[in-house]
């Protein structure tokens, strides 16, 4: 089969076999690729995708993006499953096997180096959301029912609501930073996301906190007992965890990769 | 867009990691992405598809 070479992963020589069930990017089942003291995890891809312009093209397609990074993701999922990959970001393209090889010899002292840094290790997403609407069930007491009677009473009711945001808003800020700090003491690394935009994520609330920690796959039941116990602290402010992810936050061997 | 289930992980946050997160690879063997700007394509792509399926929870 012809097409362009897809690199999901290095890893170092894995005994197990993947699913066979499993697909891949495009639809080809990834297969491994050794070059010395390291495995490439790799499929075929249409050039006709992966051109740089073509790229930029398909990445703008919504259904495009998801199938293609879902199929990326369970990819990922089944290494996890059998070793410590190191995920390569989406959409690392070669043209032949040979390029691929040239690559893992040239960054293998890097890879290794990397490759132990993750070693036994998983990623666990934490969010903070503040609830927009809990300023006036949470604290500052009840709003009144019903209708304001006039423009006055309007203001008056806006500005109690203002208050009791504000006031949420410093509370939440407060929480994360506290859990932040609780959480990257537990854990070997930790990198701060973007918070993300509601229209993406379609989840209610403002996300003041979007971190990601690497912690020791033992530790992980600690970890995740400790975040849950955080969940009910401060009314009107939500924690979600997500994970266990390969160690995608890490994989970055400069200080600026992956950092926020 | 397919509605996305509750238990399957949400797309934001799988692009978070595959798009911000990973080894990036240079060189000109490569014809890897660069840095995919997530802003232009939330705009683009996303925001509509989004606002044509859900209506927008922080509207007043």
């Amino acid at each position: 089969m012809t097409g362009l070479r897809y690199v999901y992963a290095v890893c170092r020589p894995f005994g197990a076999a993947l699913q066979s069930q499993l697909t891949g990017v495009a639809g080809d089942p990834p297969r491994t690729l050794r070059h010395r003291g390291l495995v490439a995890v790799v499929s075929h891809v249409p050039e006709a995708d992966f051109t740089e312009e073509s790229l930029k093209e398909r990445l703008e397609d919504l259904d495009w993006l998801a199938a293609t990074a879902r199929a990326h993701q369970q990819v990922i999922d089944a290494l996890t499953a059998v070793t410590t990959p190191l995920p390569l970001r989406m959409a690392t393209v070669f043209r032949d096997d040979s390029g691929v090889r040239v690559m893992m010899e040239e960054r293998e002292g890097d890879f290794l180096r990397t490759l132990d840094r993750l070693d036994g290790r998983v990623e666990w997403g934490v969010k903070v959301y503040v609830e927009e609407s809990a300023g006036q069930d949470g604290r500052g007491g009840r709003e009144p029912a019903g209708k304001p009677a006039s423009g006055r009473e309007y203001l008056l009711r806006r500005r109690a609501r203002t208050r009791a945001g504000e006031e949420l808003w410093q509370r939440a800020e407060e929480f994360a930073g506290r859990l932040h700090g609780t959480l990257a003491d537990r854990a070997d690394d930790a990198r701060l996301h973007a918070p993300q935009n509601p229209a993406l994520s379609g989840a209610t609330g403002r996300n003041v906190l979007n971190a990601a920690y690497l912690v020791r796959r033992d530790l992980s039941e600690e970890f995740v007992e400790l975040v849950d116990r955080t969940k009910d602290d401060v009314p009107g402010i939500r924690v979600e965890l997500t994970g266990p992810w390969a160690a995608y936050s890490f994989a970055g061997e400069n200080p600026e990769e992956g950092a926020a | 867009m397919t509605v996305v289930e509750r238990r399957e992980i949400a797309l934001v946050d799988l692009l978070d990691r595959l798009l911000a997160g990973g080894v990036v690879l240079t060189g000109d063997i490569t014809l890897r992405i660069a840095d995919v700007d997530l802003v232009r394509i939330d705009l683009n792509a996303l925001i509509s598809s989004v606002n044509a399926d859900v209506p927008s929870p922080w509207e007043d």
